[in-house]
């Protein structure tokens, strides 16, 4: 698609990112910021709270949606994604962890060994894909699923035990209303992450072409895997530190962008990352809305308006996933 | 040249390829026929390091194919397997395309794409070169997938099945497109056919393997013959000399 279309995407995406700094509980209007009397109030609201909360909400979109993308490339199945994968769980498990042993430690090591437990997770899930022998397209998101539902578990009681469950609720329910300066910076790592990604766009797309196929063309097809792993488990890690999981969305943005424009992923991922950036930007935009002044969790939005898309997708698309 | 000496595969206590030793000489095309299940795929998944053996090995002008750096390798030899199943939604540009990255690592020249062209080109393929793999028929992905591996442009070429698909008109082509290349451009050509009267008239040497065991290899008129056709499968046809050719006449 002409870079014509990808710079009214970007132009969306500003329009949408302008309404989310402008909405929300105390009064932020373009008049107040320009008062006299209230503008210093207005600009510490705006500073403090709003624009890192639609900053964390672009970088965790994009994210997310890489993330998923890399997913589904690696397994070469459209349905995984970080939460059907055992990936999530995994994180959360390492972040109670860490919690429990060294609740003193600094949010980059909280990060660094939830992204340890995402990994193993999820190495784990390939090696069982790898043994289990008849793999229809479902199979795989189930495996992952019942991996997720066992490490869950395992989580859950822990964080019965150690009265943890509020905590475990947080990081696995995304939720930006409690972003503010100095606790979502951490998303920057995620976004140079999903950069990274996309510097390996080709070796990524020819991975998800199989073993043999990448082997034949001289990739280092066991690398790549590994190199995709690293990314997604970081980039889970550290959107679960910060304001927790955002469901479905790794998984209907890369299968709606597939669907439109392929999956050679040096063309696809700008608009993977801009459609994830933008339905993240209009979900907390609607959570924010319909309810006001109180707020519903941006998790929640996502899993209705994620499951209906991911149920529509599944409905429509059959004959070309199956 | 393609030296195989002495590879074996087993799966748990099966053997299903038996300690097969061969020459295959630069320029040409060497067939290798032989009934289902009797390793042909598995001996070519062997020499392009697809598959581990289990024993022996496998030098390509003196490489050892599993020692040697997977990116030198793809730069001299390449395949085509029997079953690819490219889940990914991609064009048939692109994935000719990406019949360049060995030499290209995603950067694209004005030369690599030019490459593209011509491969698509010889494959017929300009119409469809915006078109999904997904979208295609059987027998016009298989030919965008030849035309990836011709765009590889390496001096070995393993085609397991290269007519998978694919219409008379659309079979000759191949087969008189691989003859080219072989005698204009030296490439070696190793194919894996069904068709046995294929083999006969387009190969220089015809490679035979039954159980995992190469039982006959020698020019297409020593293969071509009532008897070892009968050992290779089982089976007896009448064989004709027409034009100078000879064909297996086994459809009744
Ligand atoms: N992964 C595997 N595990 C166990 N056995 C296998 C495996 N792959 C292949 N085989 C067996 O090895 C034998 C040789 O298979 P191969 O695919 O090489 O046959 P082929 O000559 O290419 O047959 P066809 O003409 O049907 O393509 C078969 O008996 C097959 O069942
Ligand atoms: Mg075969």
């Amino acid at each position: 698609m002409p870079v014509k279309h990808l710079l009214l995407a970007a132009i969306t995406i500003t329009v949408l990112a302008l309404i989310s700094l402008l909405i929300g509980g105390g009064d932020l209007s373009l008049a107040a910021l320009l008062s006299p009397q209230e503008g210093q109030y207005a600009a510490q609201i705006l500073l403090i709270s709003r624009i890192p909360r639609t900053l964390a909400l672009i970088l965790a979109g994009t994210a997310m949606a890489v993330a998923g993308t890399i997913m589904q490339m690696l397994t070469r199945n459209r349905f995984v994604e970080p939460s059907t994968a055992g990936t999530v769980e995994s994180a959360s498990l390492g972040l109670l962890i860490v919690t429990l042993f060294a609740p003193e430690a600094s949010v980059i090591v909280k990060m660094l060994v939830a992204a340890g437990f995402a990994l193993a997770g999820t190495a784990l899930f390939l090696r069982i894909l790898r043994l289990v022998p008849l793999r229809s397209v479902l199979t795989v998101p189930l495996v992952g699923i019942m991996l997720g539902g066992i490490i869950g578990a395992v989580a859950n009681f822990i964080a019965y035990r150690f009265d943890l469950l509020q905590s475990l609720n947080a990081w696995t329910t995304g939720d930006f209303s409690g972003v503010l300066r100095g606790r979502y910076e951490l998303l920057w790592i995620a976004f140079a992450l999903t950069l990274l990604a996309y510097l390996a766009a080709d070796r990524l797309t020819l991975a998800g072409m199989g073993r043999d196929f990448a082997t034949n063309l001289g990739l280092r097809y066991r690398s790549v895997v590994s190199f995709g792993l690293v990314i997604v488990a970081m980039v889970t890690a550290t959107i679960v530190v910060t304001v927790g999981m955002l469901p479905f969305l790794g998984l209907v943005v890369p299968n709606v962008v597939s669907l439109l424009m392929g999956d050679n992923m040096r063309r696809s991922l700008p608009w993977i990352a801009m459609l994830g950036a933008g339905l993240v930007l209009v979900c907390d935009i609607v959570g924010r809305v319909v309810y006001y002044p109180y707020e519903i969790p941006i998790g929640t939005i996502m899993g209705i308006v994620g499951s209906a898309l991911f149920l529509l997708l599944l409905l429509k698309g059959r004959e070309r996933l199956a | 040249m393609i030296e195989i000496s002495n590879i074996r595969k087993a799966y748990a206590d099966t053997i299903v390829v038996r300690d097969v030793s061969l020459q295959i000489p630069r320029r040409g095309i060497t067939s290798i026929i032989g009934s289902n299940g009797a390793g042909k795929s598995t001996l070519l998944s062997m020499i392009s390091r697809l598959t581990p053996m289990t024993a022996g090995t496998v030098t390509v002008d003196g490489l050892d194919v599993t020692k040697t750096p997977s990116d030198v390798l793809a730069k001299r030899l390449s395949i085509l397997r029997q079953d690819y199943r490219i889940g990914s939604r991609l064009t048939v540009r692109d994935l000719v395309e990406f019949g360049r990255y060995p030499y290209s690592k995603g950067r694209l020249t004005a030369e690599d794409r030019s490459q593209a062209d011509k491969a698509i080109g010889f494959l017929g393929l300009e119409a469809l070169a915006d078109r999904f793999l997904d979208e295609l028929s059987g027998g016009q992905r298989q030919r965008a997938y030849v035309a990836m591996v011709l765009c590889q442009d390496t001096d070995y070429v393993l085609f397991d099945e290269p007519l998978n698909n694919l219409d008379m008109r659309h079979a000759v082509g191949m087969m008189k497109l691989l003859r080219q290349a072989a005698d204009n451009l030296e490439k070696t050509i190793v194919l894996v056919l069904h068709d046995i009267n294929f083999a006969s008239c387009y190969s220089d040497y015809i490679v035979a393997m039954r159980d995992g065991v190469l039982i006959r290899h020698g020019s297409p008129d020593e293969i071509m013959t009532r008897e070892a056709i009968r050992e290779v499968y089982d089976m007896d046809v009448d064989i004709r000399d027409i034009d100078g050719r000879r064909i297996a006449v086994y459809y009744t």
